[in-house]
């Protein structure tokens, strides 16, 4: 199956130097901002909302009712997120790396579109490359007048300042990154009343969008929204970059429609398993996601539709592929240990909730499961999110909690037999190299 | 008020205040809802997500946090439906996995919210099987704090309290998931004035009190609601004591006052109150100067026989009395009575030579409330650093600039500590504060903005002197300005606790009781259809006292808790006044400077030893109730004072401390509404001041225009002085609770890096103020020209309250 190229299409063509600003203009760059700037808000906001453009941060909400939520306060600010740290995720960094200008671009229509005049990039502490290649498109965007006071002399004034962060997953949650640029704790904020669109980045209305949602800005400017529309598959619109990983024997970024099968995906885009092995299951969306597995959902159209209703969702588009080999114990405590590190510690059920349910996991792996443990780990999943159903009904201040029970949940529900083998062979390893007071 | 609306709260009605938080709405009408970090007086965090409550929502019903949503009109809530109960005992059992369950050994073992809360949501039994978490304790985090990271539940009540209401952000969370950890940071410990506090409303024992560790067991505890009397603001509090030993002192939430708060000063400052050092019998001098114990009636007689003959001699008028402010309204009421009518003198005076005007501080026309800070737009202040002097008080006007938003104008020669929320601040050299009135009130220069924000209205100014080298005028001139402004109230900030309410009973040479002029006939004649004869002469201030006791005008003095070696800025007059007196008698708890000198020293109760009522600074009334015993014979001043006038012949019918309060009422007009049970409220009763019907109606005088200037210093070695006071000293109390003690920053000399340059010195160098050798600090927020000392500390009994000084460098070695 070939890929639609339309974020990935100037990589594709000019590996060599699509991340130039040279490259760039020579490939249509900044023709699109030019016409943003000439339009008002209500145009630009209309445009996106028409097109169907749905966030690609994970949480797929739509983009243009996003801005249309912006509170009339000014300043307002735009925050690109570019923190790109859900396990199994790494669409970002390809279109930070190689091409900085088009998500630049996509930065001054959304700033025109939210009147805003100071944008900030904020890109995880691990990807110094791409915030390099950032930051010298930064440069580059200033010193020809694509930023600055007088944006392609019409007299629109934008600034953008890179800023990289310091390592927390949970700096990708958008008001935990608004602390963490403030310069405060990576704590999410409590919603109510923080929400960025009313009171975001020092309490001031703020759009905060993905790299990959800022991206399609120029192309959707450009070639309307019938186009866009005409790209994807009912009301999922324009294509889907997929970042898949795991046990299959091309992983790699992809960007494709929307509406084909997990069956297409992983056996024909993805070339199938590794070794010819059995599938077992996948995440179909960043490892916050409940697992797909073959018996139910492998000939499931992808869709943000179909895949909500099916109990997970298409998040960040990352697709890790587990064959059969894999101990599921194993990839669920790994996927919760995930998660109880990365807790920022701030509110009790994800604090301890998560760090508990690890313990739980990497005991019955260590060999000192108990009979009851399945249980435990179910009625502890509940405390964190209740009734251990999706989409979750947390006790959390924040999704990161019931991110862990994901896992917890998909083991539970579709390998459970697996789990209680881990339990009776633990009655058979010695006390003695348990190594556990259990 | 605000608006009443109405939600539905577990199938009931509920009348509550629109806009509050829904677990505040559900608490005050009877729906106890377990929560945390949810803390009325901070901003709700959501973080212990204990509180969680359904809500009906056009979407269906929402699980959230009860701490987080405001009420409005028709919501319908259920904070007991299966899920909200299996939440809660599921958040409870989240906070214990890692809790070490040491209650047996825990201070708060219970009264701790998290026992109360674990008995009645939580679950029954733990199915936490792995190891706890583990972290070094306790850790001291300052010299009276201790942090158990073990016991923490992490709800952010001390990392809120410290931002959000003291203002030093001193302790913060660190590390992140289940390593999220409370610490202070690197080489800075928790040296707030407040920390106490934070003890106080930790929801476990993860952070304790040094004073009370392991103390006691809290259902030992015999507690009674008081009033502070350390400063002026009249905190509420509650004392606990054990086996008749006052062993802790906790805030008590009160609108009016304190919302809760007390500095450590205050919080701490219980210690002296069973130290080995306090007087527990009348100590008689004998011709070998040393003291000897003796019973009560000897020591009476003694001080009647030599109090009757220097009557006799000499008249009434050479006998005097210093003190007052530290006891109740009744001891202070005694010490005036037993002055005019036994000892038939008008030398009396409760302000140490503070030098404020007591008629502007007792009966100033438009005196303000303490709540004026809650609606004022803008709050002037001008006197002490109030984190210095008025703890309490510092954090309500905080809270007025941080919270509500007023616009705070701070005028005072030195860096305080509202400055970082001030939208104006002023600095100025002592001696030039008419010159920078002058300036406010025009509006000039620098001025301009602040001048314009006082003339939009509701204005509160809080007024006094800012040390004691500065002309007391200066403060009536400050009031005088604001008083004409639009929507203005002003308080006046006496030191010393009682204050005004020893002034109420008539502790100046200017007042009668119930703020009646000294001169006033009509209120001479009412005090006497009571009192019987008055002294007619006019009569001294505490300076004039001193002075008169020195040349000799004056032979015996009476100190009731006053040590003016330490009290007043002219040290070396008191030195000289006490070494000539004739005849000295105290009412003291210790031995100081100043009552060693004393032919007889009468043992006196503390507050937590007796029942009284004390008067703040914005004239509320509160009650002080006793919880133990005094300490062998000591006994109330009031009731030492009544059998003193009996034996002079002149009883004052004194039976009990609510006899005395009775006779207050019927002979000082302000007081004639103060009922003895209404006091012991959390509003107490505000006794009128300030309006015309009162018998004395202060006006404070406009347009003083200062001193005529005095060279201007600079250049050479004459500098002016700033003599002003710290939250610690060397004062008696301080030096008998040891726990503070230790925290009194010590004698220094300030000066700014330019003086100090100009100079030759550098920080740590020694110059000499007054003949007093000091180390120098370096401190830019004075003016230029400036020397700043901190007053009482050890090693600076005197320095004088001369507003211009020599600073001498010591040269080394020398």
């Amino acid at each position: 199956m070939n890929q639609t190229l339309v974020l990935f299409r100037r990589m594709t063509d000019y590996p060599a130097d699509s991340h130039t600003l040279d490259r760039y203009l020579e490939t249509g760059g900044y023709e699109q901002a030019r016409v943003a700037l000439g339009k008002t808000r209500d145009e630009l906001v209309e445009l996106v909302k028409s097109s169907g453009l749905i966030g690609r941060g994970g949480a797929g909400f739509s983009a243009g009712m996003k801005w249309s939520f912006l509170a009339p306060a000014r300043p307002a600010y735009l925050v690109v997120n570019g923190d790109e740290s859900e396990p199994g995720t790494f669409k970002d960094r390809q279109l930070l790396e190689r091409d900085p200008h088009q998500m630049i671009e996509g930065m001054i229509i959304a700033a025109v579109a939210n009147e805003v005049h100071e944008a900030f990039i904020y890109i995880r502490g691990e990807y110094p490359k791409p915030a390099r290649r950032v930051q010298q498109a930064v440069f580059e965007a200033y010193e020809r007048g694509y930023l600055g006071p007088n944006v392609m002399g019409t007299g629109y004034h934008l600034d953008i300042t890179v800023h990289l962060g310091a390592g927390a997953y949970i700096c990708g949650e958008e008001t935990a990154l608004l602390n963490s640029l403030e310069g405060r704790r990576g704590e999410p904020r409590l919603k109510p009343p923080f929400f960025p669109a009313a009171k975001g980045l020092y309490m001031l209305p703020t759009i905060v969008n993905n790299v990959e949602t800022i991206s399609n800005l120029p192309h959707i400017v450009e070639r309307g929204i019938d186009w866009y529309r005409d790209l994807g598959h009912d009301v999922d619109t324009g294509t889907f970059l997929f970042s898949i990983s795991g046990h299959v024997k091309k992983p790699g970024n992809y960007e494709l429609p929307h509406g084909i099968t997990w069956r297409e995906l992983i056996y024909d885009v993805a070339g199938g398993i590794r070794s010819d092995n059995e599938l077992k299951a996948w995440v179909p969306g960043g490892a916050s996601a409940p697992w797909f597995v073959p018996s139910k959902h492998l000939d499931l159209q992808i869709t943000k539709s179909v895949t909500d209703t099916s109990g997970s969702m298409l998040g960040s588009g990352a697709v890790i592929v587990m064959d059969e080999t894999t101990d599921m114990v194993a990839a669920a405590e790994r996927l919760v240990r995930f998660f109880a590190e990365e807790s920022c510690g701030q509110c009790t059920p994800c604090r301890e909730g998560t760090t508990w349910l690890d313990m739980i996991l990497r005991r019955m792996l260590d060999g000192g499961g108990r009979a009851v443990d399945l249980d435990l780990l179910y009625d502890v999943s509940d405390n964190i999110s209740v009734g251990v159903g999706w989409p979750p009904k947390q006790t959390t201040i924040c999704p990161l909690g019931p991110s862990a029970v994901s896992a917890v949940k998909s083991l539970l529900e579709y390998f459970r037999p697996e789990a209680e083998e881990h339990i009776s062979r633990a009655n058979r390893v010695p006390l003695a190299i348990k190594g556990v007071g259990a | 008020m605000s608006e009443m609306i109405t939600i539905n709260v577990d199938g009931k009605d509920r009348r509550v205040k629109a806009g509050q938080p829904l677990i505040q709405a559900c608490l005050d009408t009877g729906s106890y809802v377990p929560h945390f970090c949810y803390h009325p007086r901070m901003e709700p965090v959501g973080m212990c997500r204990q509180c969680m409550v359904e809500v009906e929502s056009p979407r269906g019903t929402m699980m959230v946090p009860s701490c987080t949503m405001n009420v409005h009109d028709g919501m319908v809530v259920h904070t007991q439906s299966d899920m909200i109960k299996k939440v809660q005992e599921g958040m409870l059992e989240f906070l214990l996995i890692n809790h070490p369950l040491d209650c047996p050994v825990c201070d708060r073992g219970g009264e701790c919210p998290l026992q109360d809360q674990t008995m009645a949501c939580g679950p029954g039994e733990s199915r936490f099987v792995e190891e706890k978490r583990h972290y070094e304790k306790p850790v001291p985090i300052s010299d009276l704090v201790f942090l158990d990271r073990e016991r923490c539940i992490l709800c952010a009540r001390c990392v809120r309290f410290s931002d959000e209401i003291s203002g030093d952000p001193l302790i913060e969370f660190t590390f992140r998931g289940a390593n999220n950890q409370i610490r202070t940071f690197p080489d800075e410990p928790f040296a707030s004035y407040f920390s106490g506090n934070t003890v106080q409303i930790c929801p476990v024992g993860a952070l304790t009190a040094a004073p009370y560790r392991f103390r006691a067991r809290p259902w030992d505890l015999q507690k009674v609601a008081s009033t502070c009397t350390h400063c002026t603001t009249g905190c509420d509090i509650s004392v606990d004591s054990s086996q008749n030993q006052v062993l802790r002192f906790n805030g008590v939430d009160n609108d009016y006052t304190n919302h809760g708060w007390l500095s450590d000063k205050c919080r701490f400052g219980f210690e002296f109150l069973g130290s080995d050092q306090r007087i527990t019998s009348p100590l008689i001098k004998g011709e070998d100067g040393e003291f000897a114990l003796a019973s009560w009636g000897r020591a009476l007689d003694v001080v009647v026989e030599r109090l009757s003959g220097i009557i006799e001699r000499d008249g009434g008028g050479a006998v005097a009395a210093l003190g007052g402010a530290r006891g109740t309204n009744e001891d202070a009421y005694a010490l005036s009575k037993f002055m005019r009518v036994a000892v038939g003198s008008n030398h009396v005076d409760a302000q140490m030579d503070d030098g404020l005007n007591a008629q502007f501080l007792a009966a100033l026309a438009g005196r303000g409330r303490i709540n004026d800070l809650e609606s004022a737009k803008t709050v002037l202040v001008w006197g002490p650093d109030l984190k210095e002097e008025n703890g309490t008080l510092y954090l309500r006007v905080r809270r007025a600039a941080q919270t509500l938003g007023a616009r705070l104008i701070v005028v005072h020669p030195r860096r305080t500590g509202l400055d970082d929320r001030a939208a104006f601040k002023f600095g100025y050299r002592p001696g030039d504060g008419a010159e920078t009135l002058r300036k406010l009130a025009a509006g000039e220069g620098d001025f301009a903005a602040a001048r314009e924000v006082l003339g939009e209205g509701s204005v509160i100014a809080l007024v006094g002197r800012t040390g004691y080298t500065e002309d007391p005028r200066l403060a009536e001139a400050v009031a005088a300005f604001v008083r004409d402004l639009p929507g203005s109230s002003v308080l006046t900030l006496a030191r010393r606790s009682n204050t005004y309410g020893a002034l109420d009973m008539g502790l100046a040479p200017t007042l009668l009781p119930g703020r009646v002029s000294a001169d006033d006939e009509s209120g001479r004649s009412l005090l006497a259809s009571v009192w019987g004869e008055l002294p007619g002469a006019v009569g001294r201030d505490a300076r004039g006292i001193l002075q008169g006791v020195r040349d000799g005008a004056i032979k015996a003095i009476v100190l009731q808790g006053a040590d003016p070696f330490r009290d007043v800025p002219d040290g070396a007059l008191a030195a000289e006044a006490l070494a000539n007196a004739e005849f000295i008698v105290a009412l003291d708890m210790f031995l100081t400077d100043s009552t060693s000198t004393a032919d007889v020293i009468l043992p006196a109760a503390a507050f937590t030893e007796k029942e009284g009522s004390v008067t703040n600074l914005e004239g509320r009334v509160q009650k002080v109730n006793q919880i133990v015993a005094p300490p062998g014979q000591a006994r109330a001043d009031w009731s030492i004072l009544d059998d003193l006038a009996r034996r002079l012949g002149k009883p004052l019918g004194f039976g009990s401390a609510e006899v005395v309060a009775k006779e207050i009422a019927t002979v000082a007009p302000a007081y004639a509404g103060v009922d003895w049970d209404a006091i012991d409220t959390e509003a107490g009763i505000v006794v009128p001041a300030g309006d015309a019907a009162q018998p004395l109606h202060y006006v404070p005088v406009a347009g003083w225009s200062g001193n005529p200037s005095s060279a201007d210093p600079g250049g050479g070695k004459t500098m002016r002085l700033h003599y002003a006071r710290t939250l610690y000293d060397d004062g008696v109390l301080m030096r008998n609770g040891l726990s503070l003690h230790m925290l009194a920053p010590g004698g220094f000399a300030a000066i700014t890096s330019a003086d100090a340059a100009r100079l030759g010195v550098a920080e740590g160098d020694t110059v000499i103020v007054n003949e007093v050798e000091l180390p120098v600090r370096i401190d830019d927020s004075l003016s230029n020209g400036v020397v700043y000392v901190p007053f009482n500390q050890s090693g600076i009994t005197s320095l004088g309250d001369s507003l211009e000084v020599e600073l001498l460098v010591k040269e080394a070695g020398a």
